[in-house]
């Protein structure tokens, strides 16, 4: 069994982060689920992102193109060559769909700030409503890779063979088509349930109470518990494929799983389908 | 500024199992309502009194589970 993370890197602490406030060779970035909450107190000097207007295509549900992209992360100071700290709100969710798409596009070295805006706050560190001096760079995205993304047809494959693992991480009341959507959160469906065979592991049981990631062999004898192995292809998915990020990242980079793609479409796609088979318990 | 004076606790909303966090933050007081399952904010509101912040919010998280999403399909 893992008894440690497969690459201790891609996180740092708060205290970390914390000596590092004025360290220019970094770039330290907020992504929010509710794109009002850098503006009410960030980590100095941190740079933020709106996963909404600035991560996707505005006008077509698609991520951000690669030339979009080179503009923004050259605007917010950062080259191909800076290491990028992310955290957020909701325990990093959308931190962690922002790494995700940070490597989708190729770049190096992202970390999560492990515990994310929630326990920077509770821990009374300093916070800052002043905007960050920047520099441009210049920035070039690699060709996105499409092995860390599953696309609607790759997800109907893996329904239809079950060979591969597709691991559903929203809450037990959305698995199971009691509701739709989480209140107050605005994408639903039309539909509820969950894809057929999927497994329902909540994205809150990798955490911690203080909103760090639980220990490697918590985490391998979650997954593992449930048969979900670094020997199978893994697919995630929720509800927009933030949480579902969260989840990749875990079995990606925590545990060290090779073949785990997310699924960005998630239940907002699969729900609303005309024909998508559902399942409910 | 920093956030002080750290209260966290749970409540239920609606028959929504809810994470009720304030703290003072400058001459302000903030509280923001949490689902305990997924986990999200539903809101945040200020107030010059934590009880003004705590009322502000509840109300509009009461709000949302009525009327936003929350949507039992039976």
């Amino acid at each position: 069994m893992a008894t440690q993370y497969a690459e201790p890197n891609v996180l740092v602490s708060t205290e970390w982060v914390a000596q590092h406030l004025q360290d220019p060779s970094i770039r330290i970035v907020e992504v929010d689920v509710d794109t009002s909450t850098y503006d009410q107190g960030h980590v100095p000097g941190a740079v933020g992102w709106n996963w909404s207007t600035q991560l996707c295509d505005t006008l077509i549900r698609e991520i951000i193109s690669a030339n979009k992209l080179d503009e923004l992360l050259g605007s917010s100071g950062i080259s191909n060559d800076t290491p990028i700290i992310l955290y957020g709100d909701n325990n990093n969710w959308f931190a962690a769909w922002a790494f995700w798409l940070l490597k989708v596009y190729g770049h190096r070295d992202v970390r999560l700030m492990n515990g994310g805006h929630k326990k920077w706050l509770v821990e009374g560190r300093e916070l800052s409503t002043d905007p960050p001096r920047v520099q441009p760079k210049t920035y070039k995205a690699q060709p996105a890779d499409p092995s860390i993304r599953a696309l609607l047809p790759e997800v109907q494959k893996a329904m239809r063979e079950r060979r591969t693992m597709l691991v559903d991480v929203r809450s037990a009341q959305e698995f199971t088509g009691e509701i739709l959507a989480p209140p107050g959160l605005p994408e639903t469906c039309q539909r509820g349930g969950h894809i057929p065979g999927a497994k329902s592991i909540p994205w809150g049981k990798v955490c911690n109470d203080d909103g760090t990631f639980k220990s490697a062999e918590q985490l391998t004898q979650l997954y593992e518990g449930q048969k979900v192995t670094p020997d199978k292809p893994v697919i995630t998915y929720c509800r927009i494929g933030e949480r579902s990020s969260h989840t990749w990242f875990v079995l990606r980079h925590l545990l060290g799983y090779k073949d785990v793609k997310n699924y960005d479409g998630s239940w907002t796609e699969w729900g609303n389908l005309v024909g998508a088979l559902v399942e409910k318990p | 500024m920093k956030a002080e004076e750290h209260i966290e606790r749970q409540d239920e909303l609606l028959g929504l199992k809810v994470t009720i966090v304030s703290y003072r933050l400058g001459d302000k007081f903030v509280c923001a309502v949490y689902s305990v399952d997924p986990g999200h904010r539903l809101t945040r509101t200020e107030g010059v009194t934590r009880n003004e912040a705590e009322s502000s919010a509840l109300e509009k998280a009461r709000w949302y589970v009525e009327r936003s999403g929350y949507r039992r399909t039976g």
